[in-house]
């Protein structure tokens, strides 16, 4: 009975967090998108003076990478260096 | 007759819809696959596309079809006695709600999870889109004007509702900073929340200082108020004007700092509401003092009870939910069954006991007659009637009268104003939308869109005239709300329908409930605006014309699309599988 309880309130619990970690997420894409835009500024004609060191963070962003695009409306990959798609 | 009987002959229906007619619509119509990937799976990015459990998916798809429509259109449909709001609040959930929320979620699977506006392009072409946004955009202007006057009129009737209403804001606000800033877990904080607003409730209700009574502070009924209008005018009018700036402010902040927090404060009162109805119904055991029929009605049943009660019965309003958000979410795609179709009984379910709330509540069937006098009074009383119906029900727990009434009426109050919120919200997005159409940069603004869409629902819910004078007649729009509302439906169905077809299936199932819909809304709205709201009408009314006109031509364009697009011959199928 008490484990019923547990599971019950555990059940209602997701049923209200749900739209919440949705737009959690959201928030955290949209920051992590813009992040992305001020790393590959030079592609959209900003000049970034620090270019030359965010190129020492593509092994790490190369996954992010991909689907940054698509979002971006780039079908394909705007780098030559990150053969994603 | 006990009210019981009814609950549970309705109960059982329900409960036999969806283990047979669902079941046969999912294995043979739309023939479900267990093994298809669907877009959560395919397109899975942790924001939008999550695969969901179908209990969770289904709790929060309930929740947010769920609100004060489903509540009021029966209030108000009971005019024709109590059995033509029963059958079709039943068979419309099971033939036709329910295919209609099933088939959307279905559909939007099969296609990348995308919204029906987005279908309707891709299968009805740049028209197709076009009008559904503009049918979108009547409605939910229908909506805020709507609920904005439910609002105003049961803060004006019940003042003991007003506080704990309004103690819900900054609540909800902290919540909001709790768990987003400080993660913390939001079902504690959220009940402690609702139990502070119920404790407001309580010594409101005992305590005449912590009523907010405009009325009474302008010197009663009779009183004069501002701008030479009555007290009671004056009151609608600073209410509506609270509430439309209040929606300004909620609807352009971002979600998580109001909305998302009342949102949560306000499914416990989804659940607090159904238990203390369906509850205090069993423990009370009403009889059902109202007419089974009512013979003398001026006003027809024909067609106007199909456009009365919209949710409850079918209601366009959830195929956005269905194809906006629940299909990105759906783990299998098995799991349509249970979230589109069962979500559709569980807001029957509402619709079912707003019904039995209202006809037990007279002592008589003379007394409920003399109430329910025309269908113009049934729209005007509908809201306080259901109010007073339940708190009866509540009764039957021990919750004193007063307490009862103020709880209820907070409770209707908070579905009304989540709805009124995320559908100012809609309308912004829409007016953008339409802006990018148009190529009208302005539009696509927040804040000029939002001025645009608050301003239009300020003016809709002010114009029309009341039996209480200026900015008392929002309820004269609830038939306009209907057919709207019906259309989308309409237009869903259609869509559903045309897919089946492509797909050489069965999809008779989908047509019938559209002609139906399709055939009782412009009747309903022929019979409206030339014999009604025209000059030469029994009741002239120019606003409400021309809306009805309009709605009108977009039925009528609808049959028409329908008509063209169903008897073209070169369709090819549009998914292989």
């Amino acid at each position: 009975m008490f484990e019923n309880m547990k599971k019950l309130i555990k059940f209602y619990e997701e049923v209200l967090s749900m739209p919440h970690r949705q737009e959690i997420a959201r928030e955290l894409r949209n920051e992590d998108d813009l992040f992305m835009l001020l790393l590959y500024s030079e592609m959209i004609g900003i000049p970034n003076p620090v270019y030359y060191y965010t190129l020492e963070l593509y092994p790490h962003m190369i996954e992010e990478f991909h689907d940054w695009h698509l979002r971006m409306g780039m079908d394909k990959s705007p780098l030559n260096g990150i053969r994603c798609c | 007759m006990s009210a019981i009987l009814v609950a549970v002959a309705g109960l059982v229906i329900f409960a036999l819809g969806y283990r047979f007619y669902s079941k046969f619509i999912a294995e043979k119509i739309f023939r479900l696959d267990p093994n298809y990937v669907t877009p959560a799976h395919q397109f899975k990015d942790g924001v939008d596309f999550v695969p969901t459990n179908k209990f969770v998916l289904w709790g929060h798809h309930f929740t947010s079809v769920a609100g004060a429509a489903p509540i009021l259109g029966p209030a108000i449909a009971v005019y024709w006695g109590w059995v033509p709001a029963v059958l079709w609040v039943v068979l419309g959930t099971v033939f036709a709600a329910g295919v209609h929320d099933f088939g959307t979620l279905a559909i939007s699977v099969r296609n990348k999870g995308q919204s029906i506006g987005t279908l309707a392009n891709k299968l009805i072409g740049q028209r197709g889109k076009i009008l559904f946004l503009f049918i979108i955009l009547i409605l939910v202007l229908m909506v805020n004007a709507v609920f904005a006057w439910v609002i105003a009129n049961l803060f004006i009737t019940y003042p003991a509702s007003v506080l704990p209403v309004f103690i819900q804001i900054p609540l909800a606000i902290w919540i909001g900073y709790a768990v987003y800033k400080k993660n913390i877990k939001m079902l504690v904080p959220s009940l402690i929340a609702l139990a502070i607003m119920y404790a407001t409730a309580i010594f409101a209700s005992g305590i005449p200082l912590m009523q907010i009574d405009l009325v009474q502070y302008m010197g009663g009924e009779d009183g004069a108020g501002l701008f030479g209008l009555g007290a009671v005018s004056t009151a609608f009018f600073i209410w509506i004007i609270i509430l439309l700036g209040y929606v300004y402010i909620a609807s352009t902040l971002p979600v998580w700092k109001l909305l998302q927090p009342r949102d949560f404060i306000n499914s416990h009162q989804l659940v607090v509401g159904l238990a203390i109805l369906y509850l205090g119904l069993f423990l009370t055991n009403p009889e059902i003092t109202a007419p089974a029929t009512n013979p003398g009605a001026e006003t027809s049943w024909l067609p106007l009870l199909f456009i009365t009660i919209a949710c409850g019965a079918i209601s366009g309003f959830h195929g956005l939910v269905s194809s906006g958000t629940s299909s990105k979410q759906l783990d299998k795609e098995t799991d349509a069954r249970f979230v589109g179709y069962f979500g559709a009984v569980g807001e029957g379910v509402l619709a079912l006991i707003s019904i039995l709330a209202v006809v037990t509540l007279f002592a008589n069937a003379d007394e409920f007659t003399g109430a329910y006098s025309s269908f113009t009074e049934s729209n005007a009383i509908g809201l306080g009637n259901f109010v007073e119906g339940a708190a009866g029900l509540a009764g039957g727990l021990g919750i004193p009268a007063g307490v009862a009434t103020t709880i209820v009426s907070i409770i209707v109050v908070s579905f009304a104003a989540t709805t009124l919120d995320t559908s100012v919200r809609l309308m912004r997005y829409i007016i953008a939308e339409l802006g990018t159409e148009y190529k009208i940069p302005a539009l696509t603004k927040t804040h000029v869109a939002t001025t645009v869409a608050v301003a239009s629902t300020a003016a809709l819910v002010l114009i029309p005239e009341g039996p209480q004078g200026f900015g008392s007649g929002g309820y004269l729009l609830w038939p306009l709300f209907g057919t709207s509302n019906q259309l989308l439906a309409g237009i869903s169905l259609l869509l559903i329908s045309l897919w089946l077809k492509r797909l050489g299936r069965n999809y008779i199932y989908t047509l019938v409930p559209m002609i139906f819909l399709l055939f009782m809304t412009m009747y309903a709205l022929f019979q409206q605006v030339l014999f009604t709201w025209s000059w030469w009408g029994t009741d002239s009314n120019m606003l409400l014309f021309i809306i009805g006109a309009v709605n009108f031509v977009f039925a009528f364009w609808i049959t028409i699309t329908a008509v063209s697009v169903m008897t073209k011959k070169s369709d090819e199928p549009i998914d292989k599988k």
